[in-house]
């Protein structure tokens, strides 16, 4: 296991967390479909399909946020303590959008469930709309910094008493934050589109396919755009200095000419999963958005982390911020992991087995109302 | 910083708040997706439609319990950072490598096969739905494996050593880790206790329709598959729990000592069957420590080091030493704890200064004292005593109530095998007024072996004052006041889908 440098697990384990994090974005299409419930289901069973065509895979999600948060904890545990004990507003309330979410699809439709209907399809449009938000912005602190804290002994705290609130306040972040909505209600529509079988639905999954579209291509170039132009943060591979590097993302790719191919094939993807759904009515277009959406963000993040890039800024102290190489695991834990990390493709072989087998005969009214169990 | 006290308080009684509610819906969990798995190979074995019914009565009742489980426990994962992330820098080379495993191995199981146990009946083939029922259940409980792991470690923590340059545990032996005797007897003992608790909901259940005069086959058929397993499984909940106590014994001995409200040591240490604690007594003062008590004669002795004659030390041997027995005082490892936080300080500054000789000498104190290094934090003597009353009784409660469970289960066997069960009807009553005395030991339980630690987040090692995020405690406060109302108003929620389902009973389905 020495032959193997601590360098290199730090970067399969940072491309790891990007590949799960990709995943957790396309699969956040569950959300993107909640919060189209009432937009595409005008009668009540109208909206009973559609959530138990969600609720067949929203569990799914939820595991790969868990996972998502286990991975970055087992690898990074400095990015782990010092960004979910400092901007510990933001992910308490992420966390509260995901809490309301877990009982919602089981208890929205049983009988004297204490709250009413109404109130478990509210919760559901605050974890799809809000919840994701949140997350965007979350995600966005990775490009714009936090106002962390780490003194010699690793142990951090947070400069300012909004505790990571204030990151609304940037723009950027909340462009991202709007970005990811649109991007699960576009993945939202494709999935329901692909595994309903009911025409007024299709239809209106396919306009609200377009809106959604239309919102989020400007936030898309916006984003992106800065993300690759704006100033980074590179550090010195010997004295560990971090200073600001003007364009950094930007460099990144081009000093990685495959990962900016994969960027632009699987922005390419994407757009032309949404192309065929909306002028091919091809049901299998959802494949390609997903596809899509998990290259791009996959590179987007990985970006980050590698060609000594600084991936967690601190505003408050330039000197502070987090490397793959400052936060992450012993040799010895991220070596043993990386054996266990084996099983990802196993565990993606069944969960793709299986979703094929479950999704052989597209769903109907009649089969949820057969059904023994249903949502 | 402000009063860091208040901060520990509240962040403490929010893990507490969050993982007790967790704790209410996951041992029903652990059990009840083995029971419906053996009631459904029960079906594919006879074809009985039947029976068919009898599992997705169950199964509904597992749904409901089982989404409530998915919203409390994202919460916990995440608090580790939120909550105590000075914590997670310090052992999270260690302890975050068992909770993603459980994230790649358990949850993903459980989530994936879980749609195909509800929503597969007609969709893939008999032997494949029993199949995605049994992963089910091993999903779930492979899950508490590797939670258990993780906490067996922090009251026993092996496998690791402490590296000054990042100021923090590193995992050097995985294996270690796994096969923590610690861990091991916890997680036996913990799934276990979730097997018994799953029989005890599903015959309290059974008899309520019994006393109803509904469903009666129904209700006979689950009350024996449950009544069988939780049998047998109570068996193993004792010898387990007994092996708990050991492991306690061996490395956590003030914890053992606090079960048992146990303040001076003794050779044949008897076990305290029955027994008030007198409110005034503290540690130190010539006072009895019990108003009344009933004692079994050298069980403790046995029950901690499987021997009769064993010497118990009590609080107060721990805290004030005991030569004879070779016993170091608190004291005294605060002062080698202060020396090994001293050194640590210095060879940092040395290292900044690039004095590598002076860095190396520092580091050489530190490795001598590095075992007390916990101790150094501590700010009393008497900071190392967890609450003695709370852990007493919450032990002798689980105890208790182990021992009636068992009688009961033999019970509802013998009656129900004679089948007179349905005449005796205050078997019956006993069982239904038994279901909720279940979740009563299982939060006990917990809190003997969470508030029993107490003050150390891992043993030894880190007291939870350092182990604490550095937020303010208004925060955690607002946060805890959140928690505590939504998870009651879905707890209620819950408990009241619950008794409609129940009400309407199997043929619903
Ligand atoms: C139905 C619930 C139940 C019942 C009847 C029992 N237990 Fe238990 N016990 C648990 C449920 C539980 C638990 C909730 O699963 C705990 C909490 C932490 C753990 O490891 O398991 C536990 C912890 C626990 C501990 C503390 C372990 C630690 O601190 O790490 C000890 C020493 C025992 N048990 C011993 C016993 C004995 C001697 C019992 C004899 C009847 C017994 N338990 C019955
Ligand atoms: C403080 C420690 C704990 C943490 C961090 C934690 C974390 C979690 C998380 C994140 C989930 C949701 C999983 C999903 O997405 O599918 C969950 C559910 C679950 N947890 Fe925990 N958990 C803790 C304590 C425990 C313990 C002690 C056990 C068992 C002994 C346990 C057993 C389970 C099981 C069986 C589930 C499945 C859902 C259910 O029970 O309803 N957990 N836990
Ligand atoms: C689900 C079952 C569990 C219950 C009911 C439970 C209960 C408790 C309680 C009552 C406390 C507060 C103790 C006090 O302040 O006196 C606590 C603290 C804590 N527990 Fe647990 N616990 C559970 C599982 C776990 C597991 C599996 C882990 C680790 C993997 C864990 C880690 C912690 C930590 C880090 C704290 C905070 C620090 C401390 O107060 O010691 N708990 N828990």
């Amino acid at each position: 296991m020495e032959t193997i440098s601590l360098y290199t697990l730090q970067t399969y384990w940072w491309l790891l967390v990007s590949i799960i994090g990709a995943l957790f974005v396309f699969m956040t299409f569950v959300q993107g479909g909640q919060t189209l419930l009432y937009t595409l289901g005008k009668t009540e069973d109208e909206r009973d399909l559609v959530i138990n065509s969600l609720g067949r895979k929203w569990e799914l999600t939820f595991t790969s946020l868990v996972m998502f948060g286990g991975a970055l904890f087992a690898a990074f545990p400095l990015f782990y303590a010092v960004s979910f004990g400092g901007a510990y507003y933001v992910w308490m309330a992420i966390l509260f959008c995901f809490i309301i979410q877990a009982v919602s699809y089981e208890y929205r439709k049983k009988p004297n469930n204490l709250f009413g209907e109404r109130f478990y399809e509210i919760m559901l449009f605050i974890n799809g709309s809000l919840g994701i938000f949140l997350i965007g912005t979350a995600l966005g602190t990775l490009y714009t910094g936090g106002n962390f804290i780490v003194n010699d002994l690793h142990l951090s705290h947070w400069a300012t008493s909004a505790y990571g609130l204030e990151a609304l306040l940037v723009p950027f972040n909340v462009a991202f934050g709007l970005m990811l909505v649109f991007l699960s209600r576009i993945q939202g529509s494709l999935y329901l589109y692909n595994n309903i079988d009911h025409p007024d639905i299709e239809k209106r999954a396919l306009h609200s396919l377009k809106t959604n579209t239309l919102f989020f291509l400007p936030l898309f170039l916006y984003v992106a755009g800065s993300m690759l132009l704006q100033t980074g943060y590179s550090y010195d591979p010997q004295t560990k200095v971090v200073t600001p590097e003007s364009m950094k993302l930007l460099h990144n790719l081009m000093a990685y000419p495959l990962l900016a191919a994969a960027l632009l094939g699987g922005v390419g993807s994407l757009l032309y999963g949404i192309y065929i759904a909306l002028f091919k009515h091809n049901k299998k277009a959802i494949w390609y958005s997903g596809l899509g959406t998990v290259l791009a963000v996959t590179v987007l993040l990985f970006i980050l982390g590698i060609n000594h890039t600084v991936y967690y800024s601190s505003l408050a102290d330039l000197q502070s911020s987090l490397t793959i190489e400052n936060s992450s695991g012993s040799h010895y834990t991220l070596f043993a992991m990386s054996i266990v990390s084996l099983l990802v493709p196993v565990v993606l072989g069944y969960i793709f087995a299986i979703w094929r087998s479950m999704d052989k005969t597209k769903l109907t009214i009649t089969e949820v109302k057969s059904d023994s169990h249903h949502y | 910083m402000e009063n860091t006290d208040l901060l520990v308080d509240w962040s403490r009684a929010q893990f507490a708040l969050t993982a007790l509610y967790h704790w209410l819906f996951v041992p029903l969990t652990l059990g009840l997706t083995f029971i419906v798995a053996i009631m459904e190979t029960i079906y594919v074995k006879t074809g009985d439609i039947w029976w068919k019914k009898t599992t997705q009565f169950w199964m509904t009742l597992l749904a409901i319990n089982f989404a409530i489980g998915l919203a409390t426990g994202i919460i916990m994962e995440f608090e580790f950072g939120t909550n105590w992330s000075n914590y997670s820098w310090i052992v999270g080379d260690i302890f975050g490598a068992p909770l993603a495993i459980e994230g790649l191995m358990a949850f993903f199981m459980e989530s994936t096969f879980f749609a195909v146990m509800f929503f597969g009946w007609d969709k893939v083939s008999k032997k494949m739905h029993l199949l995605s029922t049994w992963l089910v259940a091993i999903g779930s409980n492979l899950s508490a494996l590797w939670i258990l792991v993780a906490n067996g470690w922090m009251q026993h923590p092996v496998g690791m050593q402490f590296n000054p340059d990042t100021a923090r545990n590193e995992m050097v032996n995985f294996w270690d880790v796994f096969f923590n005797p610690s861990a091991v007897s916890k997680f036996l003992h913990t799934v276990t206790s979730g097997y018994v608790l799953a029989s005890l909901f599903v015959i309290g259940i059974s008899a309520w329709y019994l006393l109803k005069k509904r469903e009666m086959r129904f209700a006979k058929r689950s009350m024996i598959v449950a009544a069988s397993f939780g049998l047998i499984t109570s068996f193993f909940l004792l010898t387990t729990g007994d092996e708990s106590a050991f492991e306690v014994a061996q490395n956590q001995p003030m914890k053992l000592a606090a079960m048992e409200g146990l303040y001076k040591g003794k050779t044949r240490a008897g076990i305290v069957a029955i027994g008030l604690l007198d409110q005034e007594k503290s540690v130190g003062d010539t006072k009895e420590p019990f108003t009344f008590k009933l004692e079994i004669p050298n069980a403790l002795s046995f029950l901690g080091y499987h021997s009769l004659q064993a010497f118990v030390p009590g609080i107060e041997d721990l805290v004030f030493g005991n030569k004879k027995h070779g016993i170091m005082s608190v004291k005294e490892k605060m002062k080698e704890g202060k020396i090994a936080v001293n050194a640590l300080a210095s060879y940092k500054q040395y290292q900044k200064e690039e004095n590598s000789q002076k860095a190396k000498e520092a580091l050489s104190t530190f490795r001598k004292h590095e075992r007390y290094l916990g101790y150094g934090y501590l700010k009393s003597p008497l900071d190392a005593v967890p609450n003695v009353a709370l852990t007493f009784y919450s032990f002798h409660v689980m105890v208790g109530l182990g021992t009636w469970f068992l009688l009961l289960f033999i019970l509802v066997l013998y009656f129900a095998m004679i089948n007179e069960i349905e005449k005796r009807r205050w078997v019956l009553y006993a069982a239904l007024w038994t279901i909720p005395l279940a979740y009563v030991a299982q939060e006990a339980g917990w809190i003997v072996a969470e508030a029993g630690r107490q003050p150390w987040a891992i043993q030894d090692l880190l007291p939870v004052g350092m182990a604490a995020s550095n937020v303010a405690s208004t925060s955690v406060q607002i946060t805890f006041w959140l928690f505590a109302v939504l998870f009651t108003g879905l707890l209620i929620a819950e408990i009241k889908i619950m008794l409609t389902q129940i009400k309407n009973g199997p043929e619903e389905h």
